[in-house]
């Protein structure tokens, strides 16, 4: 007897884009706020970043009530870390901890596509990017999402950040100034944003340094 | 609760109703049995198929008498969007031990940090190193309690134990193999030419290395699926290194480098008047 199918999916995408791109001493993050399902917009103010430790913010595109999920995971799991050790959990540290819990839910999967960003032990940038079962990598920038594949030829293009696997190593973070990454991220999501039906209204960027912690805001189409 | 649908139903019938506008022969209710089946010509399978990531990727490894030397491209491909160049492939498990990647990356990765953790807990429960035979019967027996839900593993397990040199393939289906030559990916029937006419016992490690190189570059060159960054690892006894990792587009120039072509006429900048 043929397999019947289901009339119904547990998932539904809500759409979205969000980047970071790792400096020498700092980690630029950002997300659009639209939220969407299907055509309709459902809020043109949703944020889709999560700070998870004093030096890891993560952005997550894909299905928001998996991401609100993983986020409470992967907060209350730190906040047990903290209790056992007495400090905050590294970003590198967060982003095995993320690719566990991605892939404990292996056969029932978080949609939902993150990027971590944030500094390490020694202050340089860092972003972890991943795909929804838990497979990362660190890289010097990345782009998940609806507006994905706009973005990232671009960055590909102006970042020109060397392949981590090269020998000699070469550093993967970015040469350009904090100044310059936020810009370049405000003309991504601009772009993004002609081309891409689910990118839009407005772009939330988290900029991580040795000093803490900037946010800053642009408008974008709403159309 | 039974609900109340009647409004619901629509007065006109589908077809098969005195519609003269359509009625040309065409739209006639049909008078064979139509197969109870979605998929006829199995094109929702293919299409399927066609964004599996179909261990999109190629990986080698090979024993010779100074170790086993290891290679792998770094492209990571969903359908036709190359989703990373630099993928890491060969996953240090433990310092004289490299597990390769094909197939799900999640799945390697998980499963191979895994393996390192029991081959850890070997070490510290028995006092010493595991063997590669035993580390690849862990991770086969691990795949094969999960076979059939849906993981996508091809993997070569090579390391250097108390015997020498051990390589064994193992994948996600239960299977595990030991052998001297492996390519694993939809490269491999590119890398395994090169590798099989090349091949010699004998070689130095620097005429292994290359071998192992030119054999995922010509892979990378041919397979769409493959590309990146070729990264070359050996296994000797005091464990592995890591001996090259190179662009395959650059890797291509230096092994056919472009003759400058003769300039016949020069071109040079106008003048503005």
């Amino acid at each position: 007897m043929p397999k019947e199918h289901a009339n119904w999916s547990p998932y539904d995408n809500n759409g979205g884009t969000c980047v970071a791109i790792a400096g020498a001493d700092y980690c630029v993050i950002a997300a659009d706020t639209r939220m969407s399902t299907g055509y309709s917009i459902l809020t043109r103010d949703y944020s889709k970043i999560c700070k998870l430790a004093d030096k890891s913010f993560m952005a997550s595109s894909g299905f928001q009530a998996d991401v609100k999920a993983l986020q409470k995971v992967l907060s209350s799991r730190h906040l047990i870390y903290q209790h056992q050790h007495n400090k905050q959990m590294s970003c590198p540290a967060m982003a095995q901890l993320l690719s566990n819990t991605l892939y404990y839910k292996r056969f029932f999967p978080y949609y939902a596509f993150n990027v971590l960003g944030g500094l390490d032990s020694e202050g340089k940038g860092c972003v972890f990017t991943y795909d929804a079962v838990g497979s990362y990598e660190r890289v010097g920038y990345s782009a998940q999402g609806s507006g994905a594949t706009l973005i990232t030829p671009f960055l590909d293009n102006q970042l020109k950040s060397p392949s981590p696997l090269l020998l000699p190593a070469k550093d993967a973070v970015t040469p350009l100034s904090e100044a310059e990454a936020v810009d370049l991220v405000k003309t991504c999501f601009s772009s993004a944003t002609e081309r891409d039906i689910y990118t839009g209204d407005s772009v939330e960027i988290i900029i991580l340094n040795a000093s803490g912690v900037r946010h800053e805001s642009e408008q974008l189409r709403k159309d | 609760m039974k609900l109340d649908f009647s409004g619901l139903e629509s007065s006109a019938p589908l077809y098969g109703g005195n519609n003269e506008l359509l009625s040309d022969g065409f739209s006639a209710a049909p008078s064979f049995d139509l197969p109870v089946t979605s998929d006829f010509d199995d094109f929702q399978k293919n299409s399927i198929q066609m964004v599996k990531p179909a261990k999109g990727t190629t990986t080698l490894a090979f024993i010779f008498k100074d170790g086993v030397m290891v290679a792998a491209d770094s492209r990571a491909s969903m359908g036709g969007y190359i989703s990373s160049q630099s993928v890491k492939k060969i996953i240090e498990i433990n310092p004289y031990m490299l597990g390769t990647m094909a197939g799900g990356a999640a799945d390697c990765q998980f499963w191979h940090r895994n393996l390192g953790i029991k081959c850890r807990l070997h070490e510290l429960a028995n006092k010493r190193r595991i063997s590669v035979t035993g580390a690849s019967k862990l991770l086969a027996n691990i795949l094969y309690s999960y076979r059939g839900m849906g993981l996508s593993v091809g993997t070569m397990i090579a390391g250097w134990d108390e015997k020498g040199p051990g390589l064994y393939y193992v994948d996600s289906e239960g299977g595990r193999l030991k052998g001297t030559k492996f390519s694993v990916g939809s490269g491999s029937p590119y890398a395994y030419g090169v590798l099989d006419s090349g091949y010699k016992y004998d070689m130095t490690i620097d005429e292994a290395a290359e071998l192992a190189r030119r054999a995922i570059y010509h892979a990378t060159f041919r397979d769409g699926a493959s590309g990146g960054v070729a990264s070359v690892y050996h296994v000797g006894p005091t464990g592995w290194t890591k001996l090259s990792g190179d662009d395959v587009g650059e890797l291509h120039y230096s092994y056919y480098p472009v003759e400058p072509a003769v300039v016949e006429q020069e071109m040079t900048e106008a003048v503005a008047v």
